[in-house]
């Protein structure tokens, strides 16, 4: 079975971060939390910025990887695709907690805040992503929304953060 | 509990290795809010009695860590560090940049008390709710370009052990101390980041007088709820895009100041005060962009100002150095206070200071007294053991470092301006505090008096409850929200002097709907800040065991403020006796002070301090007024 099917191609939405212009401020995860959480809570961002190394700031997210292993892996059905943008969408009346999807992550995006029985992993804001609005006002552009064909370089995107981090401060600093 | 607190502070006994959790009770947080007010109220409460004889460097201080009301909520973060001061002797509130007051909140508390002393090395962890006192003995020595990053991938390993199955957390954020904050040099700044720092107040060296290297905080959970959720996303989201059109502090920071303060208003410090202008454009923010940053936008949470640029330097002499812009009171007091004008040397000696855990307002101005000691033939080659010449960048470096070692002259300048014009005038029988730009024992923040071109009023440092500290220099008239009732709101509601360009209407607005409390602008005027102001004051005139200040003494600018300026469009200005002392006079009367500057009885009795009455009693009689 694939998930790829059920979602109309030409409408996909992707959040594209540009790493070097990222300044840290967290706008985005202060608009994440309010949205979705309804106060400030920066683990249950959808959106988290990790700098591992000062200086080197790096939004971690879900990229919505083609063949969706989160989804997958969810051993309750819990976890779905929105047709329309491409989002995996958490159901919180079965979301058992477990942590499977996290497991099956390649980028360890899925998170249980303290405090929440459930999963939270992005949602696209269904199509209007705050995170992105946000960071377009304040003009770092460091996320932006691409809309379109999803292309296999995107899951790529998935990776361990803080080595994210890592890389870009030793750009920067070397 | 109000909104916006979580109720409880977190009390960690370094002596016993004890740790407990401390609850105050709704009244404590609407009558001196956290931070700043917080802080005075737990200090006096635990330490009013015995405060003279109580050493800021022994184990009986308390170090405080705090957040406010507003830490987290309102945009940019800032956390408040206090206890008795090492400089004043009294309270400093002292607020730094720091993520830890974030995650403090989320950990569930609204801030740390520190006891006692370890007997080694340590440091702490705090993840929700699991703390430990962890041993800090291969950190100790070490600066924070060497340490940091260990420190950070081991401490960020335990919290993502502790999270287990629930994913990865983000990074702990992490407050530290360096050489200086280790060897207690008074000035020693606790820091964050690699160059946030607590500056004023010297809370470095109280850490470091504790063996606390570190405090390493994580919290997985909500901020608690605010009162009024659809007023506050107003609010917040008006106040954001206010914030994002405050153009220049978003291009970059305070860096402009450093030609500005010099060319435009004639109140930048150049070589230890002897002249505030200039017009050497090469200390430009242009020169520090092009030449420099590699970061253009750097911010903590919530900041829509950004006003951190990181400057680092690739090539040369002093290749990897690494700091932010420098914002303009580094430029100002490593650069221009120091003779010394080219970008790479200012960022050097900035990178310097922030390695050293050095605060660089107080260490620029002691480095500027120096050099002028050595200029008029005071100290000599000898003394220091090398030339001291202004605008010798590697002189300067090497003299900082023999500070935070406490070597030679270092462990006489290591106390601090004041002290080192007492000791230094002893051994040489002079008057050094002649030379001595400072007001109770802590150094004036880059922004001069004398042309009347600039922010702070002519008593803007000698009447202030933290002396030289320029982010709370009192304004002549108390009874408006600017100067020291602002900044007091700033430092106890904790949120950051840069974000606050709002309407102070606004504010209070803001604090109501995150509390929901109605607290109105005249209840701040007129009650709170005026009670934070008051027990300051207190401690401040109790002092000691060292020194302690006399108002008719030290309510008063540093002597060179009284020179005339001697060069520039403001040449021949001068701060005026007679004026400052008119001024002083209607400040005590509007703020409650007796004729000699201590608080009068029935204004503490009005703002509900009938307990402090007796420190009153104490001061009249050390003063000899009883």
């Amino acid at each position: 079975m694939s998930v790829i099917i059920l979602v109309r191609e030409a409408n996909r939405l992707w959040i594209l971060v540009d790493y070097g212009s990222c300044s840290g401020c967290r706008l985005c995860e202060v608009v994440c939390a309010l949205e979705h959480e309804g106060t400030i809570w920066p683990e249950a961002s959808r959106i988290r910025i990790f700098e591992e190394a000062y200086g080197a700031p790096v939004p971690h997210l879900c990229v919505q990887c083609l063949d969706y292993p989160c989804v997958k892996s969810c051993p309750v059905g819990a976890l779905s695709v929105n047709e329309a943008t491409g989002a995996v969408i958490v159901d919180d009346q079965k979301c058992i907690g477990c942590g499977k999807c996290i497991e099956a992550c390649p980028g360890k995006v899925p998170r249980i805040p303290k405090g929440k029985k459930t999963v939270v992993i992005c949602d696209l804001c269904n199509g209007e992503p705050k995170c992105v609005k946000i960071c377009n006002e304040a003009g770092y552009n460091a996320l932006k929304l691409y809309r379109g064909l999803y292309r296999p370089v995107f899951s790529t995107f998935a990776g361990d953060p803080r080595e994210k981090s890592l890389a870009l401060s030793k750009k920067m600093f070397d | 509990m109000p909104y916006g607190f979580t109720g409880k502070i977190l009390e960690v006994d370094l002596s016993r290795e004890k740790i407990r959790v401390k609850e105050f009770s709704e009244g404590v947080y609407r009558n001196w809010l956290g931070g700043r007010g917080l802080g005075t109220y737990i200090l006096w409460k635990e330490l009013g009695d015995k405060w003279e004889e109580i050493d800021p460097l022994g184990p009986e201080n308390l170090l405080l860590i705090l957040t406010g009301p507003l830490s987290g909520y309102y945009p940019g973060i800032k956390l408040c560090i206090t206890g008795k001061s090492p400089e004043s002797n009294g309270v400093v509130g002292s607020t730094i940049s720091s993520e830890v007051a974030i995650e403090l909140k989320a950990a569930g508390y609204d801030g740390m008390i520190i006891r006692g002393r370890a007997e080694e090395p340590k440091y702490i962890l705090l993840v929700d709710d699991h703390v430990d006192i962890k041993d800090a003995r291969k950190y100790w020595g070490r600066g924070p370009s060497d340490f940091l990053s260990e420190l950070m991938s081991e401490s960020h390993r335990e919290v993502i052990e502790l999270a287990g199955r629930s994913g990865l957390p983000k990074e702990p954020a992490i407050l530290y101390i360096g050489r200086g904050g280790e060897r207690k040099v008074r000035f020693a700044s606790i820091m964050a980041k690699f160059v946030h720092a607590a500056g004023y107040g010297g809370y470095g060296a109280v850490a470091g007088s504790k063996n606390l290297k570190a405090i390493v905080v994580k919290g997985n959970g909500p901020l608690p709820p605010v009162a009024n959720f659809e007023e506050y996303k107003k609010l917040l989201r008006d106040i954001q895009h206010q914030l994002l059109e405050i153009t220049t502090f978003r291009a970059w920071g305070t860096g402009a100041g450093g030609y500005e303060f010099g060319y435009r208003t004639s109140s930048e410090p150049i070589r230890n005060w002897q002249e505030e202008w200039h017009d050497r454009k090469e200390i430009s923010v242009v020169n520090f962009e092009l030449g420099y940053w590699v970061k253009k936008y750097w911010g903590d949470y919530g900041c829509p100002v950004t006003c951190m640029k990181i400057s680092y330097i690739r090539h040369g002499k002093y290749k990897g150095a690494k700091t932010d812009a420098p914002d303009y009171e580094l430029a100002a007091y490593l650069g221009t206070n120091l003779g010394i004008f080219k970008p790479e040397e200012i960022i050097y000696l900035s990178y310097l200071a922030d390695e050293l855990g050095l605060d660089a307002i107080n260490t620029g101005n002691v480095l500027g007294f120096a050099a002028e000691l050595y200029e008029k033939g005071i100290l000599s080659k000898n003394d220091v053991g090398f030339e001291l010449r202004w605008g010798d960048t590697d002189a300067f470096a090497k003299l900082m470092q023999m500070i935070a070692n406490r070597e030679g002259i270092g462990g006489v300048l290591a106390e601090g301006t004041h002290r080192a014009a007492r000791i230094i005038g002893k051994i040489k029988g002079i008057d050094a505090a002649r030379f001595a730009v400072e007001v109770k024992g802590i150094a004036v923040g880059a922004h001069g008096i004398r042309s009347g071109e600039d922010y702070p009023s002519p008593i803007g440092y000698a009447v202030s409850v933290q002396g030289g500290d320029h982010t709370s220099a009192a304004f002549s008239d108390p009874k408006v929200p600017a100067g020291e009732i602002e900044a007091v709101f700033t430092d106890s509601a904790v949120i950051c002097s840069f974000t606050y360009w709002t309407n102070f209407d606004v504010l209070i607005q803001f604090l109501n709907s995150v509390t929901g409390w109605n607290m109105t602008v005249e209840e701040w005027i007129n009650q709170t800040a005026p009670r934070i102001i008051h027990i300051q004051r207190l401690l401040l005139l109790l002092g000691g065991p060292d020194i302690q200040w006399d108002p008719r003494v030290h309510d008063d600018n540093p002597p060179r403020f009284y020179e005339p300026l001697p060069s520039g469009p403001h040449k021949g200005k001068k701060a005026n006796e007679q004026e400052v002392n008119e001024l002083k006079k209607a400040y005590y009367e509007g703020i409650g002070y007796d004729e000699y500057g201590v608080s009068k009885p029935e204004v503490l009795r009005n703002l509900g301090l009938e307990d402090a009455i007796p420190l009153v009693k104490k001061i009249r009689n050390r003063l000899g007024l009883e």
